[in-house]
């Protein structure tokens, strides 16, 4: 068992929840509630990464993040390394990658919620984050829950994108995933197996939790 | 201290409407759906900016596109009751209410919301979510929510359309009741004429977003133009009488300004003053007081208006001892009596033809 693997996806996974939980709620409620042209373009950019190859978009990240990208001159230039094979650049990644996860139930989540709800919200003097605290959070609290409970099991099982991004460097980049590979490609089965049953169990506990969630927004709205 | 109101739009409907309602008034907006009578009401609350609009409430500018002002609708102070009542379903009946008074310092909120609630009969039922609550119950509680924050001006969308028949009559009793202690405007949005003659002090008809009528109660309720905007059907007036006595044959004897009026039974004491709904098609006109006929009720009536429409129908209006009555009549009938603006004449109505419903106790009592 690699520990150190699985803390660094445990890092990975909590840091990378931590930062899209705004970027969940913000995006899947502007979505939910605005009608605006390019509206289904923007969801469909959003939707991108789940569909595109990981390898591929691994590429394009890497190129992208790479020492001769803007984005990665600007990264060495502020911070004095390179932003491909590091945490930081997964991290940056990871984000990335799991914007469709972060941001699809949040946004079913707030359109669940009647848009008279939310006129009356105002109609009672509650301003814009007042109505978000107190009316439109506590009605759609279990789509951004399953959204953060998507993305963490998602970034722990992630394996093209961090590798391309990522490499393999132990206590940097290399997650549980990328771990259980390389024990397989050393014959290492016991510990391959023993690390594929940990991921096993936590993806289960994820759905089994996504599942329950999901069926409170149906009845809480009825 | 008024509210006032002007709305002018091309999309998505045709849009131009204008009215003032007096503080402590009741008007109601009359109208088909997509008439643009709930557009109205939203343009007040800030819910909808029309291209050129004004609302100002107590010498308080709300919306004037003309010079860029449009209050955020959390920034105007405004109750409103929707049709689906849209509580805060995570809250409690209490919690609903405490949320909209934001104005209040939150030691005095649960007090003031409990009293709230009490004044829409709800003692007991504070710490109930909504979707435990009846719909006549969730209609209260949307009310209390509306009145929590102490409204310039209250507005009613629809409010009595999801709840059934017994209830809705009920709710209109308590409304009648609650009005006494409304000092602000209030607009009620509704597409039942009967709902806004029972609730409303003055009425504006609205067709194709445009005001097809605007008036009293009373003169609404008689005017042809404005009721073909709702369908010839509701054509009718109200008449005011005084009950005299209960009489032997299940009859209650009033007296109108024109004179006495017999109709089924109208429980109520010697004294009380009522209106009568007199249903146009129920008017029959003669020239000379008819003998030997059943109808109970003649009165000397004057003719003081005809107005025709495409078809052979005619509306006759009447006046009677000082009220506006009208019968819809053939225009045959009119050529063969010779009836013109201040022909004397008696209006016939059967005793029979006044239902229970067509009685209601004179607000003005």
């Amino acid at each position: 068992m690699d520990w150190t693997a699985l803390w660094l996806s445990l890092g990975l996974a909590g840091w990378t929840v931590l930062i899209l939980l705004p970027v969940s709620v913000l995006m899947g409620r502007f979505l939910a509630y605005r009608q605006f042209r390019a509206k289904g373009l923007v969801e469909a950019l959003v939707l991108l990464p789940l569909v595109l190859p990981p390898t591929v978009f691994g590429f394009y990240l890497l190129v992208a993040f790479g020492a001769n990208s803007p984005i990665g001159q600007f990264w060495r230039e502020t911070f004095g390394h390179q932003l491909v094979f590091t945490f930081e650049g997964l991290m940056v990644a990871s984000v990335i990658f799991n914007l469709p996860f972060a941001i699809q139930p949040a946004q079913r989540g707030f359109e669940a919620i009647p848009v008279e709800v939310r006129e009356a919200a105002q109609c009672s003097g509650l301003s814009p984050w007042q109505s978000l605290a107190r009316v439109e959070l506590p009605l759609a609290w279990p789509g951004v829950l399953t959204a953060m409970v998507l993305t963490f099991a998602h970034t722990l099982g992630e394996f093209g994108i961090v590798l391309m991004v990522g490499g393999s460097i132990p206590g940097e980049t290399k997650t549980i995933a990328i771990a259980i590979y390389d024990r397989v490609q050393a014959f290492d089965d016991r510990s391959a197996g023993i690390m594929s049953a940990t991921l096993l169990a936590i993806s289960l506990a994820t759905i089994s939790i996504t599942f329950w969630l999901s069926s409170r927004i149906g009845r809480r709205l009825s | 201290m008024a509210l006032e109101v002007m709305a002018r739009a091309t999309t998505p409907i045709p849009l131009d409407i204008a009215f003032r309602v007096e503080p402590g008034e009741l008007l109601a907006l009359v109208g088909h759906s997509g008439s643009g009578k709930s557009t109205m009401l939203r343009t007040i609350a800030g819910l909808w900016s029309p291209t050129e609009a004004r609302v100002s409430v107590n010498g308080e500018t709300w919306l004037d596109t003309s010079s860029g002002i449009d209050l955020a609708p959390h920034r105007r102070r405004v109750g409103i009751v929707f049709q689906s009542y849209a509580l805060f379903p995570h809250m409690s009946a209490l919690a609903n209410v405490m949320a909209a008074m934001g104005h209040l310092p939150s030691t005095d909120r649960q007090g003031r919301a409990r009293e709230l609630l009490g004044l829409v009969n709800l003692e007991g039922l504070e710490a109930r979510k909504p979707a435990t609550l009846s719909g006549g119950q969730q209609q209260r509680v949307a009310v209390a929510r509306a009145l929590a924050r102490e409204p310039s001006a209250l507005l009613l969308d629809e409010p009595f359309s999801a709840v059934d028949r017994a209830t809705r009559d009920r709710l209109y009793e308590e409304i009648r009741q609650l009005r006494a202690h409304l000092a602000m405007p209030t607009v009620l949005v509704t597409h039942d004429l009967e709902e806004a003659r029972l609730l409303a002090d003055r009425m504006v008809v609205i067709e194709d977003g445009r005001v097809a009528g605007a008036g009293s109660t009373a003169e609404i309720m008689s005017d042809p133009v404005a009721l073909r905007a709702m369908g010839l059907r509701e054509l009718g007036s109200g008449l005011p009488a005084v009950i005299e006595a209960q009489e032997d044959d299940e009859l209650t004897r009033l007296r109108a300004a024109a004179g006495p009026v017999w109709l089924p039974r109208v429980e109520g004491e010697p004294g009380t003053a009522v209106s009568l709904r007199i249903m146009a098609h129920d008017v029959i006109i003669a020239r000379e007081k008819p003998a030997g006929i059943s109808a109970l009720n003649m009165l000397p009536a004057t003719v003081t208006a005809i107005d025709g429409g495409d078809g052979p129908g005619v509306i006759v209006r009447l006046d009677v001892g000082g009220s506006p009555i009208l019968a819809q009549l053939t225009a045959r009938s009119v050529r063969v009596l010779a009836l013109a603006p201040g022909t004397p004449c008696f209006a016939v109505v059967k005793s029979m033809a006044v239902a229970r419903d067509d009685v209601r106790a004179d607000p003005a009592t």
